[in-house]
């Protein structure tokens, strides 16, 4: 193993309260290609942000044809050879593609006439198909050019590891197709290339060897001939560590009563991402309906055309047989539709705010005790407190700010003021992210008990475990499009995760 | 219990080092009078002697505390939701230009009727300016603080233009100012001081925004925009309607602050109405944290300074930059003070 061009060995890494790295070891040869395949959170970027020297490891080594190098910056990864390409470009918008490329090419000291290196652009985009106009102002480029001039920059820096970190998720099909050939051009001529991905098919059309990254440390590393995606598909779900919810309320029949309807619906998408493309489906009462896929495949964008924090551009959305679609927020809330947000913290609360006052700021008629324009926080404060009561919880002390609560009590004092109001219908976006077992185990109940009073949840969350766990049904985005919708019960993880990276269809 | 006791102790803690620093800034110009061969503790005596060593500097003090509350209160409001209006000098000045105008005009009717169209004039001419940032801000995302901060050199010179031509009194012997306002267009003055009913427009608009932000709606969604306006966002809270209705408050907050310098100190328009009340005002803001019931103490405290700052050029002959540069200094503490509170998080 020692004749590598690229050895990691034993790299850990942790952050407060995560351990994203743990004891990883990896090796590149000279003209390989070589994905690092995982799942939001498994550690993968973080282990391309250490080998750039954009975070330092904890312990672990760095060897680069056999020498062991002290990586710190990303001064001296480029020193190295090491390169980096990020999903948001670094590049200056208003720059030419030659001063952009200038610019990298003088901070390592160099200097070069423009008309030179206006030529020298042109012969190197010409040898690995990287065609863009070096005259041509960056903002005016495709993402695609851009991500091209990226690539220019690495090999003008003398970069000989190239980095992507999911290089395709901003491009056009047509677009992915291109890069797949500059990436299998640049292999041939002996750079090395490590691209983070989610997509199996992607691995299975371009990658020499994989390594599965699951929950920070290797599943496996194996070459690209040795396995198949369903193979994949396994090593990167894994085995269900959530012990599975044995309780009766799950027995209990899903509702025949339709809550929620969509009705082919459109809606654009952050930039670069997917939107809706069409999607339809109906939710029961008392139903569980879990939304799985990689992110950015459209499920935050699907709870947010429910809330009506995205506009719905074609389609329309039914909640109990009143059309909501395009309705305001506040309108929404008031149905009331309960929303657990992603990261409250930054999301769902007004932190510098005591948690009475942030118990009340989504309007409901339950909670409110505000009459017109005055709010009597004598009479909210009763009612919340009767509120609680009633539901068997306990929230920490009402007048304190929330941002002197832990994360746990901040997502108690949101799963307390949106299930409270007794919901129709509750969104949840990754409703336990961060969260230790026992405040996860809390947020469970709490959903099952919204469930058996007849509330339904669509469950957004990346997951899988708690899918399985909570749902009645799973459904499964890609590309802004239900892939398919499966019963846990009759279903394996493995499946679930080929329908999310757009493989097979089961 | 042991929380809540933490955070009494931090805010004992943050008024003494507020103190401290404050005292930081004294010393600060302390030495620079030094350096001109001026005796700073004479200097600062002269300054808190000549305003409130007597009853006529208290009163000068509390005739300064006008203008300067409403300007706080103007950049209080929006600055709750997280905007800077730093144009209440503009403001101001506008105000005071449409009660001008109404003065001017409609200066025959009786004093029950005039007075009040006056207050909703240099009300309405203050909210109608700061409309302009506001309406940007929402329609296009510009950037407040640079528009009404630009905006004041444009009302001033609005103001300038009036006075010097069509406004301007025949018999003034060609001074840019216009006639003196109808006894029926002037506010009243206390006994034999300068303290006019102003006043009460300042006290009002301070104990409203009081009222309003612990017991409305209004303010509640105001506090919410302002600690986190992505969750505010998301609560379905009309953010652009807020950008406005703040805005536009707070410009007629000023707007009344010039009514009030034109119709009872001045009774005319002229340059100058203002030495800086809409910036003096923001720094008040600032220094009571948009508090409303600080903003009282602080307009004293800078009411103090800046009257002190008109005695040291009479009596030590010393320029009234001084003042500024103290005033500056303090004001640069707070934004500091502000800064390293962030960086705790």
């Amino acid at each position: 193993m020692n004749t590598a061009y690229l050895r990691l060995e034993n790299i850990t890494k942790s952050f407060p309260g995560v351990l994203a790295n743990s004891g990883i070891n990896l090796s590149v040869e000279k003209g390989e290609i070589h994905a690092l395949l995982g799942e939001n959170g498994a550690g993968k970027s973080t282990l391309m942000k250490i080998l750039y020297g954009y975070y330092q490891q904890d312990s672990g080594s760095i060897y680069i044809e056999g020498n062991l190098v002290d990586i710190r910056t990303p001064t001296d990864a480029m020193r190295c050879g090491i390169g980096m390409v990020f999903q948001n470009f670094m590049l200056i918008p208003a720059f030419s593609v030659i001063e952009n490329i200038a610019l990298a090419v003088q901070k390592q000291g160099q200097m070069i006439q423009s008309q030179e290196l206006a030529d020298r652009i042109r012969d190197t985009a010409a040898c690995y198909n990287l065609s863009v106009e070096p005259e041509a102002k960056v903002w005016e480029l495709s993402i695609g050019e851009q991500q091209r001039v990226e690539i220019l920059r690495l090999l003008f820096t003398g970069s000989r590891i190239l980095i992507f970190d999911e290089p395709t998720s901003v491009l056009t099909p047509q677009e992915v197709e291109g890069f797949f050939e500059i990436a299998r051009k640049l292999s041939s001529d002996g750079y090395c290339i490590l691209f983070i991905t989610h997509k199996l098919r992607e691995v299975m059309a371009l990658a020499d060897r994989i390594t599965v990254l699951r929950k920070g440390t290797v599943v496996n590393t194996a070459l690209r001939q040795d396995v198949t995606e369903s193979d994949l598909a396994y090593m990167l779900v894994g085995k269900p560590t959530i012990e599975s919810i044995e309780s009766d309320q799950l027995q209990e029949p899903v509702s025949q009563d339709v809550t929620l309807e969509f009705h082919d619906v459109f809606a654009s998408g952050e930039r670069g991402r997917s939107g809706l493309q069409g999607v339809s489906f109906t939710l029961q009462e008392r139903e569980i309906l879990g939304v799985a896929g990689v992110a950015g495949n459209g499920q935050t964008e699907l709870g947010e055309v429910v809330l009506g924090l995205r506009p719905c551009s074609q389609g329309r959305i039914v909640l109990h047989g009143q059309d909501l679609t395009n309705r305001s927020t506040a309108k929404i809330l008031e149905a009331p539709v309960a929303y657990i947000p992603e990261d409250p913290l930054q999301t769902g609360v007004a932190p510098g705010l005591s948690v009475l006052e942030n118990m009340v700021l989504h309007k409901r008629d339950s909670q409110r005790g505000w009459r017109g324009l005055v709010m009597d926080w004598k009479e909210i404060r009763a009612k919340i407190e009767l509120n609680v009561e009633r539901f068997g919880l306990t929230l920490p002390n009402l007048d304190r700010p929330v941002i002197t609560l832990s994360g746990g009590n901040i997502q108690r004092v949101v799963f307390v003021r949106e299930l409270a109001c007794q919901p129709r219908l509750t969104v949840a976006f990754h409703p336990t992210f961060g969260l230790d077992i026992a405040a996860t185990k809390l947020a469970h109940e709490l959903f099952l008990t919204s469930r058996s009073q007849g509330s339904a949840l669509l469950l957004i969350s990346e997951d899988l475990d708690e899918l399985f766990a909570l749902s009645d049904r799973i459904m499964v985005m890609h590309a802004g499009s239900v892939a398919g919708i499966v019963n846990p019960k009759t279903t394996q993880p493995f499946e679930v995760g080929l329908l999310m990276t757009g493989g097979a269809t089961t | 219990m042991e929380m809540l006791a933490l955070v009494r102790n931090n805010r004992v803690i943050d008024v003494l080092r507020m103190t401290g620093m404050m005292a930081l800034a004294f010393i600060a110009v302390g030495l620079l009078l030094l350096s001109f061969g001026k005796n700073p503790i004479e200097a600062y005596g002269e300054i808190f002697k000549g305003s409130l060593g007597s009853t006529y500097g208290l009163s000068e003090v509390v005739v300064k505390m006008i203008p300067l509350m409403l300007c706080a209160v103007a950049t209080a409001i929006p600055a709750r939701m997280g905007l800077l209006n730093v144009g209440a000098e503009g403001q101001l000045h506008i105000g005071a230009m449409w009660a001008t105008w109404g003065a001017l005009t409609l200066g025959e009717w009786p004093k029950e009727i005039l007075l009040p169209t006056l207050v909703l004039l240099g009300f309405l001419g203050g909210a109608v300016f700061a409309f302009i940032p506001a309406f940007f801000r929402v329609k296009a995302g510009v950037n407040e603080t640079i528009c009404t901060l630009l905006l004041n050199y444009v009302a001033i010179l609005i103001v300038e233009h009036m006075v010097h031509g069509s406004w301007k009194d025949p018999m003034s012997f060609n001074w840019p100012f216009t006639r003196e306002f109808s006894d029926a267009a002037r506010l009243a003055f206390y006994g034999n001081t300068r303290i006019h009913t102003g006043l009460w427009f300042a006290l009002g608009a301070i104990v409203l925004f009081y009222l309003a932000l612990k017991r409305t709606r209004w303010g509640y969604e105001l506090r919410i925009i302002g600690d986190n306006a992505e969750a505010a966002r998301r609560a379905g809270i009309p953010i652009n309607r807020y950008i406005i209705l703040t805005l536009c408050i707070g410009g007629g907050l000023a707007g009344l602050a010039g009514m009030a310098e034109v119709c009872a100190i001045q009774g005319r328009l002229r340059p100058g109405i203002s030495t800086g009340f809409g910036y003096t005002g923001f720094l008040v803001s600032w220094l009571a944290l948009h508090n409303p019931l600080k903003i009282i103490l602080m307009a004293f405290l800078l009411g103090v300074l800046s009257l002190g700052g008109d005695m040291i050029q009479i009596s030590l002959e010393l320029p009234y930059a001084i003042v500024n540069i103290l005033m500056a200094l303090i004001f640069f503490i707070v934004l500091g003070r502000l800064a390293a509170g962030r960086k705790e998080y």
